[in-house]
């Protein structure tokens, strides 16, 4: 470890007399900012000795393992995006494909349990690729000791929302671990979809002058869940947002033309999407704390625990990068659905100050909003 | 929402930039600076300094709990949170902070068992559910926490509990603040006091700064207006030539203190003769340990602590971003290899520390974005 850290250290104070050598730059304060710039392009490198609750985050240290291990590795046209979906093309047909696991603790939240989550998760992750989901696979990974009745009661919650978003479970695996390896039930599903429009979405495409836009209020997965683990005292009306999204999306493709990006705002928060739209397309992003939709309970929470709504999870709330002379049909085409009631443009995408995202406040001031390196700790006092 | 709203209103902050704007001497240039990290954290999160004239330049503080802890009692704490059965506690922000080979995460994920609590009173529950483990609180923290860790000894006492004990690295503001005072390196026209620590040791103990160092002192709320307010409080002094301690966070702070809770800690603890900080060295009488009469709950009587004093690494300049010598900008290492992911110096880790605050929120050109008119005759 130490000596590890000696090398990169060593390596930063050789760059920092280079750069006090050359001193022609007039504004130290701008260097500063250069060589926070230059650090950042490097190629990222892990430097734990071991995976950390920071790498599940959804942070910096969640994107530097993808990158660095796993991007690394299986290297492809295909998954350099990042996207939530991977875009193939199959006899002359558009497909998407996603992933993604389920561990949350508890299993059962109020709005919610593990089995919609997972259909939900993955039906989202489809929909914002701009695909039509229509299939699934569901992998459960069981405890010894778990409850027959919870899981049949996660898995009827799966099949309601299955029914509910139009896609079926067509395959599936089960594996049991003994009691203490594992958290009573993970699940992973995968979802395939069908492209049925020639939109070129992405991140990188959004450009300055474009509305950001999200569908509704922020965080409320995330603070419901952090309370329903009843080690806050802290109780709250609150339920998960967990929801399909794909009717909603469906709407907002047919009718505004000009949507560039749509992200399902999940592990990291708002906050953590419009950190990668800013990298990925090299562009500045502004949004206005006080247009930002946050249920009362949510901000009070959050108040209380020092955290930002930013920065908490959503499992049905969509962010969407959209032309901005489109924006008022976008947000009209959102609102139109149950779930996009509270639909509101929180900023803009500008030219300024590219691969940073700037707030706001309400408060009058302006500040920065980054990746959160990993969980949201809760301040001492 | 309540409570909350009223002390963020921008129509407010606008007024009150804009007085004290007016109260800057032409060509004078202030250096006010914020004792407590919860202060620096609302100056950046909310983006304040916009509201401030250029003339006005703020200085972080060594008041943030974390920040000052050093790399030594980190590697104290790790080893005994790395003993067989035992279970350590710790406060969240605590958990990133690097001792010499890792921080409590690296330790987690080696195996060593260190769970997160929002109350030292949480860790009387784990002792309770675990009674074949020692349960080892890390207590850190100012006078805003040591009560907290003060009533918990004494609620173990109570019960009877015989496995929790507490690792103490509470410490007191009044000799940091001193140190910083006597610090030759430094130019501070007045002092925002903190605002929580007030709530409990009250604003008396400031007196010696405004009477002894003529440098002015005014306890602040956190929210962003409070933090302006004291602002503006600190520059009518300057303006008028008073230095006082002035009180502005009365909806909170008592004037001679909480004396429940420093009688709690009077019980509890006594002075160290010495105690090392982070970046500042040691400092006398500057932190707390527990009583002999509470030995049986003092992780340091209780079990072999190795004591191990580590320098802190060449390349941190942590001390003199504390004493507000150096912005955090101005450090060699800031921003490339100490980053908020691989902080090598603990003003990098909690969200309080200045350099963590101004990586996270302030590394910008800043543009003033509130125009403020000055009427000047």
């Amino acid at each position: 470890m130490s000596d590890r850290r000696a090398s990169w250290v060593d390596e930063a104070l050789r760059e920092h007399e280079e750069h006090a050598a050359a001193g022609a730059v007039s504004d130290r304060e701008q260097q500063v900012l250069d060589r926070i710039d230059r650090a950042r392009r490097r190629r990222p490198r892990i430097r734990e000795e071991r995976i950390t609750m920071s790498h599940g985050a959804g942070g910096k240290a969640s994107r530097t393992l993808t990158e660095a291990v796993f991007l690394d590795a299986f290297r492809n046209p295909l998954l350099e995006p990042l996207e939530d979906a991977a875009l193939l093309q199959v006899n002359g047909s558009r497909l998407a494909l996603t992933t993604d696991s389920y561990v949350v603790s508890p299993l059962f939240f109020p709005g919610g349990n593990i089995g919609d989550l997972a259909v939900n998760g993955t039906v989202n992750d489809l929909s914002v690729a701009g695909a039509t989901p229509l299939y699934l696979s569901a992998g459960f990974v069981l405890e010894e000791g778990l409850p027959v009745a919870d899981l049949t009661a996660i898995v009827a919650s799966m099949q309601a929302a299955a029914a509910a978003a139009g896609v079926q479970v067509v395959t599936g695996d089960t594996k049991v671990v003994e009691r203490g390896k594992a958290d009573g039930c993970y699940i992973n599903t995968a979802g395939v979809g069908v492209v049925e429009h020639d939109l070129a979405l992405g991140a990188a495409t959004a450009r300055p002058g474009d509305a950001v836009i999200v569908s509704g209020p922020v965080g409320d997965h995330g603070v419901t869940i952090m309370l329903a683990r009843g080690e806050l005292d802290i109780e709250a009306d609150l339920s998960s947002d967990t929801a399909p999204m794909n009717g909603m999306i469906a709407g907002l493709l047919a009718a505004v033309p000009g949507v560039r990006a749509m992200r399902d705002a999940t592990r990291g928060g708002v906050a953590t999407i419009l950190n990668e739209v800013a990298v990925a397309a090299g562009v500045g992003v502004m949004v206005e704390e006080d247009q930002i939709p946050v249920r009362t309970q949510v901000r009070g929470a959050a108040e209380l625990l020092g955290i930002d709504p930013m920065y908490v999870a959503c499992e049905g709330r969509l962010v969407a990068i959209v032309d901005g002379q489109q924006s008022d049909l976008a947000v009209a085409a959102l609102r139109a659905d149950p779930l996009g009631e509270q639909a509101a443009v929180i900023g803009r995408v500008t030219a300024d100050q590219p691969g940073i995202v700037l707030l706001k406040t309400a408060f009058g001031g302006t500040r920065i909003v980054d990746l959160l390196v990993g969980d949201p700790l809760p301040r001492i006092c | 929402m309540r409570f909350v709203d009223e002390f963020r209103s921008a129509e407010k902050a606008r007024a009150l930039a804009a007085r004290i704007t007016e109260l800057c001497e032409p060509g004078r240039q202030y250096k006010l600076m914020e004792v407590c990290g919860g202060h620096t954290h609302t100056i950046y999160k909310h983006g304040l300094e916009d509201y401030l004239p250029e003339a006005i330049t703020l200085v972080h503080g060594p008041g943030c709990p974390v920040c000052v802890i050093p790399m030594g009692r980190v590697d104290d704490a790790i080893h005994l949170a790395s003993q067989p059965d035992t279970i350590m506690t710790s406060f969240g922000d605590m958990m990133r902070v690097p001792g010499s080979h890792g921080s409590f995460f690296d330790a987690k994920a080696n195996g060593t068992d260190i769970r997160m609590v929002y109350s030292p009173l949480d860790s009387l529950k784990i002792a309770r559910q675990n009674p074949g483990k020692r349960v080892v609180f890390m207590a850190i923290g100012f006078e805003t926490t040591t009560p907290s860790t003060a009533m918990t000894v004494l609620r173990a006492k109570a019960e009877g509990l015989e496995n929790f004990s507490v690792f103490c690295n509470h410490v007191t503001i009044i000799p940091a603040i001193k140190a910083i005072l006597d610090s030759p390196d430094l130019r501070l026209d007045g002092f925002i006091g903190p605002g929580h620590v007030s709530t409990v040791i009250g604003c008396r103990p400031y007196e010696f700064i405004a009477a002894g160092y003529g440098k002015p002192v005014v306890v602040a709320g956190f929210e962003p207006l409070d933090i302006l307010q004291s602002i503006y409080m600190l520059m009518r002094q300057l303006s008028e030539g008073r230095s006082e301690v002035e009180n502005q966070y009365t909806r909170v702070v008592p004037w001679d203190g909480n004396l429940a809770a420093l009688t709690a800690i009077n019980q509890v603890m006594e002075l160290r003769p010495y105690f090392e900080w982070r970046g500042l060295g040691f400092i006398t009488h500057s932190a707390m340990r527990l009583r002999d009469g509470f030995r049986a709950f003092d992780a340091e009587a209780l079990f072999e602590v190795p004591g191990v004093r580590v320098a802190d690494p060449k390349a941190c300049q942590c001390g003199e971003v504390l004493k507000g010598v150096l912005k955090p900008w101005e450090c060699k290492v800031f921003g490339t290899a100490c980053t908020p992911e691989t902080p090598i110096g603990t003003c990098m880790v909690s969200p309080e520390g200045a350099c963590a605050a101004y990586y996270n929120y302030g590394r910008m050109n800043r543009h003033r974005v509130v125009e403020v008119e000055v009427s000047r005759p």
